[in-house]
């Protein structure tokens, strides 16, 4: 990268409301360079890449582009100065021909009407430019996501862009998709086209970018060439490393001999899930362990009946299940936590009461009357039991700090006594202290014979709290690791390469 | 997908949220407080609203229908769904239920024909919403567009007379002194409050319109409470259109609940329940709908102009939703 960076952003801090979202960033990107931009969720990646295309107003720092410097005010204007963000969902017109999202705003015109013949021209032109061939005459949304894609990347360029920036553009594209946008990518470098690349796919990112940013809590944690950084000393950088040794769990040294509560093998729904398998003891705590976009999530989703896979099996106690909804994996003794606890957890108008005893309800309802006395019962036993804060049961779960609507939530599927509970990053966005009680806690119920498929992006709360850990990667399952052979070292290895080494395929010998 | 840490806003000054407070409890309470200040307005300057007669015949039976009409509404809207339908079910109800009269039917058939046909106007709307993904706004357009042409054409458009005083006691019928349809009001609100506060579908209600994703996943049919809330809609509002029938002994439809939708919307909306759904108030709901007809009355029986009526309803409505926005 001999030439003038294109964009320079120097100390790039944004706060909201006080709290530090970005922390003193650096990035660069010159013309013809693809650079990567990773981070877990919650590192910083989007509110950068919001404060360089003006949505969000940076707290402080320098942005240079173009050779001068600049401070957007609005999307638009970062626009016009020729940034352009291709978002994950296409932000164009779905019912207009392709031509007309390439070319709207500055279409061709003669004697004051739109010259169809000129519009559709140059957006075949421009299209074919990238490689893609298509009839530019047929409304947009009747192509798939990859060739929407492919028009606001050709759509950009019409506006003369000099930066694209692509948020996680491969999330929800198939395999031969992601060469075509990859390709395209590289046709952009070789025009001279600076672009940012943001994707959770290690060898997607290999594949195509020279240079790469890893962000984490808002800071710049690496910065180097891609090819300087291999993907074990990227995934490390990504997700910090403070393991703490102390406070391991004690691995059960007897889970071997106990009945497998769950088993599920060869889940399928494409593009997420592509052959996950998973099984849990009882009493055991199992781990599952991935980068964003592993299928962690959405093999929980499957499994929990969700999003019901479009392959593979589920065993619940020995027994074959395939549940349509999730109310049917709660009639099994199953519960989810989602990862999202607010647009999938709490019901944030309703009491701490109706909440904790939702998926109990239809056990609390005798002739559809809800039996009050029993529900005031139950969630007075469990606010005492988790030491949930709050200032009485009717009070709104949504004014609760995180760490109770957690507990909360934690309460909800604890009180129908389930036999599997499925934690998608329970201590997710709380406070260091109602983290640590919520993994003492499923400690606890394990001990209590519980069985736990825990899902996390913290490797050392893996380490420490689970008693085998398994390893998604691409939707799959890679590797597994149990007892003495847990190590942040191996995770994050697998996490990042994929290496089999102790990959164990269970079910479908043992009757 | 690449989220943004957003910090939770720091509290608000302790004047700020004693203010808001004070809007909270007016938003909430705001239709009572009106209701209270218009019967005191009528007690003091209208000769004779005090009296039985000008209570109960007048004022609490005219808001009859639209009051079990809203009640319906603040299910759907519960759900953060709307059912524009309501006016043309109470037509459909009416037709049937006046064409089964003149066929010779018993009242008490005639009654079952007529909740049963705007039950299934109610399914339509349901499956339409919890089926297929529709938005309520659309999915209740259609019957309110087709319905009121369906309910023309049972009688070729023509006006629909009966004599059956069995069947008009619905409507002019008096229980201990009270008339029919107030006690059918009565009735009605009483059997939804205890729904919704002590059933299991009461609490499915407000979750799966609060949070559906968040429902679902904790085991909330979601789509058998959506169904379940349009059909009850769709039978109050046939209700509504027996009684309106009742009264006149003749079914007319085309006019029978015209723009009944938009008072039972605008019932709901006053008594602080947000149309995102998660929330319903039954007697909120019950006096929403008793304020704005009680208010129309009250302009109207001073010589205020109907048009000048609909405006100040119009700015009630607008006083009431700036009240809810600043509680929240």
């Amino acid at each position: 990268m001999s030439s003038e960076p294109l964009l320079r952003m120097r100390g790039i801090d944004k706060d909201f409301a006080g709290v530090p979202a970005l922390s003193g960033v650096d990035m660069t990107v010159a013309p013809g360079e693809v650079r990567a931009l990773i981070g877990q969720n919650g590192a910083g990646k989007s509110t950068l890449i919001k404060v360089l295309t003006g949505v969000h107003r940076r707290t402080g720092g320098r942005i240079r582009f173009a050779g001068r410097d600049v401070d957007f005010g609005s999307p638009q204007e970062a626009q016009r100065a020729g940034i352009a963000p291709i978002y994950q969902e296409v932000n164009l017109i779905p019912y207009r021909s392709v031509a007309e999202n390439v070319c709207i705003g500055r279409a061709p015109r003669r004697f004051g009407l739109l010259d169809w013949r000129a519009v559709n021209a140059e957006a075949r032109e421009r299209l074919a430019a990238l490689g893609v061939h298509v009839d530019v005459t047929r409304p947009l949304h009747t192509y798939p996501i990859a060739t929407q894609q492919m028009t606001a990347i050709a759509r950009a360029l019409a506006f003369d862009a000099r930066l694209v920036i692509m948020d996680e553009p491969t999330s929800s594209l198939a395999e031969h998709e992601v060469g075509i946008l990859l390709d395209v990518i590289r046709r952009l470098r070789d025009a001279g086209v600076a672009v940012v690349f943001v994707s959770h796919r290690l060898d997607e990112l290999y594949a195509v970018a020279d240079t790469i940013t890893v962000l984490r809590d808002g800071r710049t944690v690496a910065d180097a060439p891609i090819a300087e950084l291999s993907k074990y000393e990227l995934v490390s950088a990504m997700l910090g490393r403070e393991l703490a040794e102390s406070g391991r769990r004690g691995h059960r040294t007897d889970a071997a001999a106990e009945p497998v509560v769950l088993e599920a093998s060869g889940l399928r729904r494409p593009p997420a899930l592509n052959g996950s398998s998973v099984s849990v003891r009882r009493g055991e705590v199992v781990g599952l362990a991935g980068l964003l976009g592993s299928g962690r999530s959405e093999t929980a989703r499957a499994i929990f009946g969700a999003d019901p896979p479009r392959g593979g099996e589920v065993r619940v106690a020995g027994e074959p299940a395939a549940f349509a909804a999730p109310r049917d994996a709660i009639r099994a003794r199953i519960g989810f936590c989602p990862e999202d606890r607010k647009a999938e957890g709490i019901i944030p108008e309703l009491s701490v009461r109706e909440n904790l005893t939702l998926a109990l309800l239809p056990r609390l309802t005798r002739r559809g009357i809800v039996d009050r006395a029993r529900q005031r019962e139950i969630v007075a036993r469990f606010v005492d039991r988790l030491g949930i804060k709050l200032a009485g049961p009717d009070q709104k779960i949504g004014e609760l700090s995180g760490g109770n609507q957690q507990k909360v939530l934690l309460a909800r599927w604890l009180c129908t006594r389930p036999d599997l509970l499925i934690l998608d990053e329970p201590t997710r966005g709380i406070d260091v202290g109602a983290k640590q009680e919520i993994r003492d806690l499923i400690g606890e119920l394990a001990d209590d014979g519980l069985s736990v498929l825990l899902i996390s992006s913290e490797i050392e709360e893996l380490v420490t709290g689970c008693d085998r850990v398994l390893v998604l990667r691409d939707g799959a399952t890679v590797a597994e690791f149990s007892g003495a052979g847990i190590s942040e070292d191996a995770i994050l290895h697998a996490m990042a390469e994929g290496v089999s080494a102790g990959v164990r395929t269970e079910g479908g010998t043992d009757d | 997908m690449t989220d943004l840490t957003v910090g939770r806003s720091p509290e608000p000054a302790a004047p700020a949220r004693a203010r808001r407070e004070w809007y909270g409890i007016a938003g909430r309470y705001g239709a009572g407080l009106l209701l209270l200040v218009l019967f005191a307005y009528n007690a003091a300057f209208t000769p004779n609203f005090l009296t039985p007669t000008a209570l109960l015949d007048v004022q609490l039976r005219q808001a009859a229908p639209v009051t079990i009409v809203a009640l319906g509404m603040a299910l759907v809207i519960a759900l953060a769904g709307i059912d524009l339908s309501v006016g043309s079910v109470m037509a459909v109800a009416g037709q049937v239920g006046a064409l089964s009269l003149v066929a010779g039917l018993d009242p008490v058939p005639a009654i079952v024909l007529a909740l049963l046909a705007s039950a299934a106007c109610g399914a339509f709307n349901g499956v339409l919403v919890a089926r297929y993904g529709v938005q309520p706004i659309i999915a209740t357009l259609i019957l309110f567009i087709a319905g009121r042409g369906i309910a023309q054409l049972l009688s070729d458009g023509a006006l629909i007379s009966f004599r059956s005083p069995d069947f008009q006691f619905l409507g002019l019928g008096r229980i201990a002194g009270i008339p029919m349809p107030v006690v059918l009001m009565v009735l009605v609100a009483a059997a939804l409050w205890f729904v919704v506060r002590h059933t299991g579908y009461g609490r499915t209600l407000p979750a799966t319109g609060g949070n559906e994703p968040a429902a679902r996943l904790a085991g909330v049919r979601t789509g058998r409470v959506k169904l379940v809330a349009y059909v009850t809609c769709g039978v109050l509002a046939g209700l509504a259109g027996l009684a309106a029938i009742a009264i006149t002994s003749a079914s007319d439809a085309n006019n029978v609940g015209l723009g009944v939708e938009l008072q039972a919307i605008a019932a709901v909306a006053i008594s602080g329940t947000p149309l995102s759904g998660g929330r319903i108030t039954v007697g909120g709901t019950f006096v929403g709908a008793v304020t704005l007809v009680l208010l129309r009355n009250t302009l109207v029986a001073h010589g205020i102009p109907t048009e000048i009526a609909q405006i100040v309803t119009g700015l009630v409505i607008v006083l009431a939703l700036f009240l809810q926005r600043r509680g929240r």
